[in-house]
Parts: C-alpha cells; structure tokens; sequence
C-alpha cells in the first residue's frame, strides 16, 4: 500500500545510500527505528549490495585480520589433497605478530623507503602533471596530437610499460646503456645498484603516472573561467602572479583529490617494483606491498600470518593518512 | 499432488542425469583398472629451459600416446623460476594442479612434507629402483617413503670459450687465484671479462661456499653452517671478484644476461650445469661444438665443491588420473628415453643402465660431468631444504652490490635459518 507513494524518494534514499558507502562519506544518518519503518523499502533495495560488498570486501578483510593474530602458515593451515584432508594446525597468538613487526627493523626500514617513494613519485608526478596541463592549457597548432601522445603512457597497459622499461634498463643490453657508451659515458647500473634501482622505479612510476595527473588537472584548468585571467592582466599582473594566485587556488579541488588517490596507489603501486627489479637488488626497493606479497607467495614456508600483519598495518597506515588529510583539508575550509 | 509428481519427476531427471555425468567422467578419468587399458588426461609441467629443452621433451611426452593410445597428455612448460609457487598455489588450492610436476631436488622433501605428493612405493611409477644412482634417489625419499622418481641429475662446472682463452694464451683456472689472473690476462688481451657470475641466484654461489669448505646447514648434527668463517669467506671470494672485475654480475635478469654474454664471446667463462648445454650450443660463438670447454669448478681454499642438483618427476596426489600418471612417470624415465635425452639434450641419466648405452657413454659432456656428480656435494634432503635459498638470495645480492658486508650477510643468513629450523643450534 505504501510502496507507491514514497517510491520516488526510496528510490533517491537507496542511491544516496549506495554511493555514500561506497565512497566512505555517508550523509547524515537518521534515527534507525524511524528510517527501518518509513524506508524499508530502500533497505531491501540496498540490501544486495550491502551483501556483496560484505562477501567480497568484508569477508577477506575480516580474514586477514584473523590470520594476522595467528601463527598460519603454509604448513599448518588446512588443506585438501585429492583423497587427504589435513586440518589446520595454527594456533592464535593474539598481537605477537604486530610486535614482532614494529619492534623488528624490517619493517620500520621498508616503512621508510615506501614513504621516500610515495613522497618523491606524487611530488614529481604533480609537478609535471602541473605544468603539462599548463602548457596543453594554451592554444597551439598540434594540440590534440601532444594531447593523445602525452596520455599514450597511460593506454598501455602497466605491466607491458614495466616490461619496455626493463629492457631499456639492462645494464648490457638495454638501449638506455647503449645510448650511453655510444656517446663515450660509462653504462649505468640501473637495476643492479640500490641507489640506481630506487630512481629507476620512482622513473618509471612518474613515467606512468603523469598522464593521470595531467589530464584531471588539464579539466580543472578549463573550469577555471578566463575572465579571471583577463582581469588580473588588467590589474597587471604577471604570469607567475595569475599562476600563483588563480590557476592554483582554482585547482585546488580537483589537486586535493587526485593527491590523496595518487598517494593510496602509489604507496600500493604492485606492478611498477615487482616487474622491474622484484624488490632487488637484495631488498632495497621493496615496498610495503611487494614485501607483503613475498611473505605469502614467494617464501617458503610461506607466512600467511605475518602477510596479513603487514597488510593490516598497511591499511591502518593509509587510513591514518586520509584521515589526517582530510582534517588539515577541512581546517582551512575545504568541503570535502 | 500433481506439482509433487512433477518435483519428483523433475529429481529423478536431475538424477539421471547426474549420474550419466558421472558415469562419463569416470570412464575418461579413472576408469582404466578394469580393462587394464590406461586412458584419461595426463597433464605434466615441465620447467625445462625453453628454446632448446622444451621442445624434446615435449616430443618424448607426447609419443606416450603411442604406447597407451587412449591416453592424451598434456605438455605445459612452466618457467623454471615460477613452477614451485605455481604448483603449490594450485596444489593447495585443489585446482589447476597437474599430475605430473617436474620437481628439483630440493623442492621434493617440502612438497611431500606438505602432503602434495603421493608416494610411489609398489606403483607402476618406480620400476627397477635399485638402478638409479643412490644420489640421485636420496632427494625422492621423505619419511621413509618415495615421492618422486628421478629424472636427471646435474652439478655445475666452469664453461669456457676455447677460441678466447687460445687467443689470451690462459689456461683453465684451477682455483679462485688463477681465475683472478686469468681474467686479468683476457681482459688484458682481447678486452673481454673473464667470468660472468651470476648474482641473482644463490644456487651459483654454492660452489663458492663448498669450495670454502663451508655448507648452508650440517643436518646431522642439526647446526647451521652458513654464518661460521667458510660462509663469510665465501662471501668475500664472490665480492672481490666482482670488485677486481675479474667477473661481472647482475642483480636480475641474470640467467638471460648470462647465457647472451657467453653465446656471443662477451665473456670467456661462466659457471653453469649439464641444463645450459642445449642453449650454449645454439649460440653464435659456438656453431662449433669444439669451442665449448668445461672443466671442474675453480677450487677455494678448502678444495672443489659443486653442488649436486637434478630433477625428479613427482604426481601430484589429487591427480583424478593416478594410474595414467605413474605409467607416465615410468615412461619418462626409462632408460630408453635417458638415452634419448642425453642423445640430444646431453643431460645426465639417473639410470645406471642408461650410462652403459654407447651414446651416452660416448658423450662428451657426460664424460666430464659424470665424475663431477660423483663428487658432488649433495644438500640436506630435508623438508625445509628448498627454503634455504630465499635468505641467500638476499642476501647474496646485497652483499655484490656492496649494500652489507660478507660478515653481516652471512650472519644474516644463519639468523634466518635459525628462525626457519627451530630449535637447531
């Protein structure tokens, strides 16, 4: 009886509904008695979503969790062999792992380098995203072509880049090198330095990741209306003035945002480290992830216990940081 | 009453059903006991080296065919470096395993320890045990048991480019001091480097560590080995020469980087295993054979040591094919077909017969390889002995690219180890 009156508004209640969980920015929740008795139509409308969502999201994550206060491995956990079953063995040891971590040097030292990484790869990246899309801003003959080849690092996909680098960077073979000792320099050791390696992947990454960033600040540029620009010419202003006192303050929606997602892939960027130099040489380029990874995938025995420690670690980290970042966008009234 | 009849009808179809699909999958799979005929899938995973191994090996599976008709197999060819995790992510998994791996030695005791393997004690799969060289069965057994059969066994010595070392005027070096003089001397006077070592793979230290007299751990007496003064030891040997340039490195890539640098003269010798020949021959400096030369291992100051290697073909113990698998398994490793891959691949039988066939005992890369897997040293066969690289491996490299001392990595190795193997000294 009641379903046909309020369908419009269910229907709109159920889309916000979707969308703020998914973006983690809910609107402001009602009294729940009332909402469940005027909106359960809406609730059962979400409900699908909220169960997938929980199967697929929460489910694994409340695993890793689990298995981050236990002792699992690969030799302890269950596991069916044709005929054989042989049930799981681990025992739960509460925050054992988590100690173990913050007070061993392994993780506190990759924690650093993954912080040196993510720092210098968005800097860098913003920084040329900026002024390509400065530069793509103006009106020139060509425009379009620097357009579509400027993104072209983006089209392909990452791992097929990652491999082109890597063959690019073989200290014997590779055409960087070749380059070199043609015009009479001395080869660069670039993946089998440790210095050399962390630029080489920080390369690599701003290589990928420029696209990205040039192209949401390029559509931020164009919002900004020219009569601005007009007036500050006007009042004589000059470039780096306009630069600095319209172009930025009118980008500033749109660079908050793409720092705050560029940062969260680049502290996660999988592919870019563990394609080009596996961690190596030794383990000085290995992120956060990529040592997570190899905890449960390429040592053996592999530890799953301590994996999800340092996974668990890594989400409450970038959690930390949206966190703060949001509080410091939100003092100087950013509505975010 | 007339909706019950239709549910009941609509089960007993589902059922009928159900049943046809079984009875069919049990007629392709496992029905092969009753005839006594083998039929089914097999599917195996070599890690042969692609572009020379691969494909003989393919060839000798497939002909399977020709003696069990009914029989398909299934020939996937998995990167070496990937098929351990491979097989044990689908192992655990329950899907996507095969029913035939070819398994290193050392991975063999940690796959069957996992409960990965079945064992193959009174199967089709072990015929005349007694045949194969002790050392090559040590690494099948684990708790008594057999779990894998095998298939070729290896060790490594130093391979050189004869028209290089003619044109240098050097000899072979028959220890580390002669390999830095030697080096010295090419570099001197073709400009080319001496040794390519290779630096992203612990298993080519290994005969620096055993030619210092060390060992990665001493199973019997339950102490770990590694970080005493012969793993240091061996730490610096490896160092210095990359540091006199006697030989270059790399931190990835090394296995493609090293065979490209000595198929085309770059360097004039490398240290490789019986698995290298095959792709050594197909390169540009070695068109002809006779300029490839192998000798021992250069020699450390506690004596020569090259590391006793090989592969085992193991079936995967939730294979749905086990009888096809261990008539497989036992196909792949006859002497016949010993012989034959020894004819064309020229790599070592485990067969003691198959040595007695003249191809393979007029073979000259058996002639030298024989005797040095008679020498060679073998590792502990124990459960964790394919988990004993990953420490090296890291540490090896840091160690090359000047990230930590020889002290502090061997150290740093041993300090795994003993995290890995609990209560050992």
């Amino acid at each position: 009886m009641a379903v046909d009156t309020p369908s419009q508004s269910v229907v709109k209640a159920a889309g916000d509904h979707a969308r703020g969980r998914s973006r983690g920015t809910g609107p402001k929740r009602r009294a729940p008695k009332r909402s469940l008795a005027t909106h359960w139509y809406a609730w059962a409308m979400v409900a699908p979503v909220v169960i997938v969502i929980a199967v697929i999201i929460g489910y694994p994550l409340g695993r890793g969790i689990y298995l981050s206060l236990t002792d699992a491995n690969e030799r302890n956990v269950a596991r069916t062999i044709g005929v054989n079953e042989i049930p799981a063995t681990y025992e739960f040891v509460g925050l054992d792992n988590y100690k173990a971590a913050l007070t061993g040097s392994q993780f506190l030292s990759t924690l650093g380098w993954t912080v040196l990484w993510t720092v210098s790869c968005v800097t860098i990246t913003f920084a040329l995203g900026l002024v390509f899309a400065n530069i793509l801003n103006r009106k020139f003959a060509g425009r379009s072509v620097y357009r579509m080849m400027l993104i072209l690092p983006w089209a392909i996909p990452g791992f097929v880049s990652v491999f082109a680098w890597r063959f690019l960077y073989d200290e014997r073979r590779g055409m960087l090198n070749q380059i070199l000792t043609g015009a009479g320099l001395d080869g660069v050791p670039w993946l089998n330095d440790p210095t050399w390696a962390k630029f080489a992947v920080i390369a690599v990454n701003v290589w990928l990741g420029v696209p990205f960033m040039m192209v949401a600040l390029l559509g931020g540029l164009q919002s900004i209306p020219g009569e601005l620009y007009e007036a500050a010419e006007m009042d004589g202003a000059n470039a780096w003035q306009r630069f600095r006192n319209i172009t930025l303050p009118g980008l500033r929606s749109v660079s908050t945002t793409v720092l705050l997602l560029s940062t969260i892939w680049t502290f996660n960027m999988f592919p870019v480290i563990f394609l080009l130099t596996g961690g190596g040489p030794g383990d000085a380029t290995q992120i956060l992830v990529t040592q997570a990874y190899q905890f449960s995938f390429q040592i053996s025995p592999r530890d799953f216990a301590q994996s999800s420690t340092w996974g668990v670690l890594i989400l409450v980290l970038l959690m930390a940081f949206a966190a703060i970042y949001r509080r410091v966008l939100r003092k100087q009234g950013e509505v975010w | 009453m007339r909706r019950g009849i239709a549910a009941t009808a609509l089960v007993a179809a589902l059922g009928v059903t159900l049943a046809a699909c079984g009875g069919s999958d049990s007629g392709s799979n496992g029905g092969s006991k009753g005839s006594g005929e083998l039929s089914g899938t097999v599917t195996w995973w070599d890690t042969s080296t692609v572009g020379s191994e691969d494909k003989v090996f393919k060839k000798i599976a497939e002909d399977f065919t020709k003696k069990h008709p009914k029989v398909t197999v299934k020939y996937v060819n998995v990167p070496f470096g990937e098929a351990q995790n491979k097989f044990k992510n689908a192992a655990q998994a329950g899907a996507g395993a095969p029913d035939v791996i070819r398994s290193e030695v050392a991975w063999t005791p940690d796959f069957a320890n996992l409960g990965y393997l079945a064992p193959l004690d009174g199967t089709a799969a072990l015929k005349d045990q007694d045949d194969f060289l002790e050392q090559a069965s040590a690494s099948t057994k684990y708790d008594g048991k057999t779990y894998a059969v095998p298939q070729v066994i290896d060790s490594m010595g130093v391979f050189y480019n004869k028209k290089i070392f003619k044109e240098a005027g050097v000899e072979v070096p028959k220890n580390i001091a002669e390999l830095k003089t030697v080096s010295a001397k090419i570099k001197e006077k073709t400009g080319k480097t001496g040794l390519y070592l290779r630096g992203d793979d612990p298993y080519w230290f290994l005969s620096f560590l055993y030619g210092e007299g060390g060992d990665m751990v001493d199973a019997d007496n339950k102490t770990v080995t590694f970080d005493n003064a012969a793993g240091v030891k061996a730490f610096q040997t490896v160092k210095d020469l990359v540091d006199s340039k006697a030989a270059i490195t790399d931190a990835t890539n090394g296995w493609d980087n090293m065979q490209s640098a000595f198929k085309d003269g770059k360097v004039a010798m490398m240290i490789n295993g019986p698995w290298a020949v095959a792709d050594t021959y197909a390169g540009k400096e070695f068109t002809d054979k006779a300029n490839l030369g192998i000798a021992p291992v250069p020699a450390g100051s506690g004596g020569q040591g090259a590391p006793q290697g090989g592969h085992n073909l193991a079936v995967y113990a939730g294979s749905k094919n086990l009888d096809a698998s261990y008539a497989f398994v036992e196909y792949m490793t006859s002497v016949e077909n010993q012989s034959k891959i020894t004819k064309e691949l020229s790599l070592l039988p485990t067969r003691q017969s198959a040595y007695l066939d003249k191809t393979v005992a007029n073979n000259p890369m058996i002639g030298f390889f024989k005797p040095v897997v008679d020498k060679a040293v073998e590792r502990p066969w124990i459960p964790e002995g394919g988990s004993l690289f990953d420490p090296i491996k890291v540490q090896y490299t840091k160690v090359l690219t000047g990230q930590t001392t020889p002290e502090t990595g061997a150290k740093a190795v041993g300090d795994s180890y003993r995290k890995l193997l609990k209560d050992w000294k």
